[in-house]
């Protein structure tokens, strides 16, 4: 990525070769473990998205019948403590779950990004003072600081998604101003502000496109962490409320019925691993489909 | 290395300010009077303003930060209004209990990582470098509570071979203890060692390829003193001092380990506390590890720095 992408000779180059985020695509499909991730996501946002359609039961709704119920035709993960439906509360936990991965993420790109290319960009005290508070926020283990916010904010799946969101802002804030720091001494850049561009637009026309391969890559493992994250804080009872489901929390219930209904702990459980293990990949296949250096 | 020291102690020093300005500023989100939050179903107006009185919430933010920072600093981390205990004697009790959780799981973490790491390098892009990539992913996207509950599930309903919890402390019975203390060890220590394989594998890989290999192998060295010297002794340098970095992590992981295995250390006891509202212990137990974090940073800056003589010029 080099002056043609900062728009000096973009509409002639595009016409003979194509476009970075389209190479970047077709390199991504080349990867095995990236295209079965993006498949994975992909499935797993339609289920959610549609979760009332797909689901069997309402997955708030108790039957007696299926009281911690083994798995049948009916119930193919059988029935939780209440009588409800495995499966159902699997596919409407899938909301929470990648709900708060998305949100809690694109909350931390908000607010990690403008720090950063200030960070970068002003340089000087303000860059110390911001660094200092990012080391500051840094030493505090990600969970731990999820779990302290959300203390103080009180329970509910939407400050559970600040905290997360906000213990996730210092990497964003770090990576961007890394990423700063290496694009503002190339020349495209130099001569941007030859000739007179305002800083403001020189960091969000000229810098900004530039970095934003590193910061999808990061963006996409950060969905990962932030997903392990919620359902760890519902599973400690500080995300999503009884009795809307979500994975973390179903999985809270079942650490009491393991000798009764082991398939309450199995497939919600389950459900987290596939899902991170697949954005995991997507993160690692793009890293490698968006690197320069790696040629194909 | 003085020069070096004061530089890493001017940046650390602000660090620690701006950590205690973070934990103390925590107590601004509870939503409404923090001195209402704190009371719980006291509505007396009278015990409030005792409350009030006792933690300083009624002077200015800067003086009530001033008042806090001046007693941590003295060891005085307020006091548990759930145990009726100072906060600071809690920690102290508690915080043995993670060390010996941390200690081991870091063993068990570097005797899979370590050698898996080796081996994946040694046979690149052979189906052992295969192998253990891909037992390294399904290590990174496990959540270690649910590792925890299958293998509750495996072990102690199924086989009961293993306690599901009950701690009992090493010097009770020493024999016990680990019997307890295995499988929570076993849970955090996998994803660290998955970290810690991807690690070794890309170090080991860099030094594999050195000029220096090159000339023990041409010397005719045997292969085990070319990769059991020369190549891990470089290669294990920053694995060590990463280590460190993962301490993180393993405190994360312990939070919700030790609330699966019921052991009483650090992590049971701020997960008490955010339900018993017991904010004091809150903060306590975060400006602990994060200070922890910190100094155990510093120490891994000073070995790095103390073992590689580039550093030293």
């Amino acid at each position: 990525m080099t002056a043609e992408t900062a728009g000096i000779s973009a509409s002639a180059m595009r016409s003979t070769e194509e476009s970075p985020a389209r190479r970047a695509f077709r390199r991504l499909l080349k990867r095995k473990g990236a295209v079965i991730g993006l498949l994975v996501v992909t499935l797993f946002i339609l289920v959610a998205a549609l979760a009332g359609l797909v689901a069997p039961y309402d997955p708030t709704e108790a039957d007696w019948s299926a009281l911690r119920a083994a798995p049948t035709p009916a119930h193919p993960f059988g029935g939780d403590e209440l009588g409800r439906d495995v499966l159902s509360r699997v596919i409407f936990g899938a909301r929470a779950s990648l709900l708060a991965g998305v949100i809690s993420v694109g909350l931390a790109l908000l607010l990690g990004i403008p720090v950063g290319l200030l960070s970068g960009y002003a340089g000087g005290l303000l860059d110390g003072l911001i660094m200092r508070l990012t080391d500051a926020m840094l030493a505090v283990p990600f969970l731990i600081l999820a779990i302290a916010l959300a203390a103080f904010l009180g329970p509910s799946l939407g400050n559970a998604m600040i905290a997360i969101g906000l213990s996730a802002t210092p990497v964003f804030v770090r990576l961007t101003r890394a990423q700063v720091q290496a694009v503002k001494v190339e020349d495209y850049i130099e001569a941007a502000r030859a000739i007179g561009n305002p800083p403001l637009r020189i960091a969000l026309r000229h810098i900004l496109p530039n970095i934003w391969p590193a910061l999808l890559v990061q963006a996409t493992l950060t969905i990962a962490s932030a997903i392990i994250a919620e359902a760890s804080l519902s599973f400690l009872g500080l995300g999503q409320q009884p009795p809307a489901p979500s994975w973390g929390s179903m999985l809270n219930a079942a650490k009491d019925f393991l000798t009764q209904a082991p398939w309450m702990a199995i497939y919600p459980g389950l459900s987290i691993f596939v899902v991170v293990l697949s954005f995991n990949l997507l993160g690692d296949g793009l890293r490698d489909a968006l690197d320069p250096r790696h040629r194909d | 290395m003085t020069r070096f020291l004061i530089r890493r102690l001017a940046i650390i020093l602000p660090t620690l300010i701006f950590v205690s300005m973070i934990i103390f500023g925590l107590q601004q989100l509870l939503p409404g009077d923090p001195a209402l939050a704190m009371a719980g179903e006291e509505r007396d107006p009278v015990a409030i303003q005792q409350i009030r009185e006792k933690y300083n919430l009624d002077k200015p933010l800067p003086q009530q930060y001033w008042l806090w920072i001046t007693g941590v600093i003295q060891g005085d981390f307020g006091e548990s209004i759930r145990i009726q205990m100072p906060v600071g004697q809690l920690l102290v009790e508690k915080l043995p209990v993670t060390i010996e959780l941390a200690v081991l799981s870091m063993l068990i973490a570097l005797l899979i990582g370590l050698p898996a790491g080796m081996l994946s390098a040694l046979y690149n892009g052979r189906w052992v470098d295969y192998a253990a990539n891909i037992i390294g992913l399904w290590g990174l996207s496990t959540p270690n509570f649910w590792l925890g509950i299958m293998m509750i599930l495996l072990f102690s309903v199924e086989l009961g071979w293993l306690p599901a919890s009950g701690y009992v402390s090493p010097g009770e019975n020493l024999l016990q203890n680990l019997e307890a203390m295995i499988m929570p060890a076993f849970v955090l220590g996998t994803g660290i060692a998955a970290v810690m394989m991807r690690h070794t594998r890309s170090a080991m890989l860099q030094v594999l390829s050195s000029d220096y290999i090159r000339t023990a192998r041409a010397k005719g060295l045997y292969e085990r003193v070319v990769i059991g010297k020369h190549a891990l002794r470089n290669a294990a340098v920053p694995v060590i001092t990463l280590g460190a970095l993962e301490f993180g992590q393993l405190l994360s992981g312990a939070v919700l380990t030790e609330q699966i295995f019921a052991i009483p250390g650090f992590g049971k006891l701020i997960v008490d506390a955010v339900f018993n509202r017991d904010y004091a212990v809150v903060q306590g137990v975060v400006l602990c590890t994060a200070t922890a974090y910190i100094v155990l940073n510093l120490l891994a800056d000073i070995a790095y720095y103390l073992v590689n003589p580039r550093l030293r010029a």
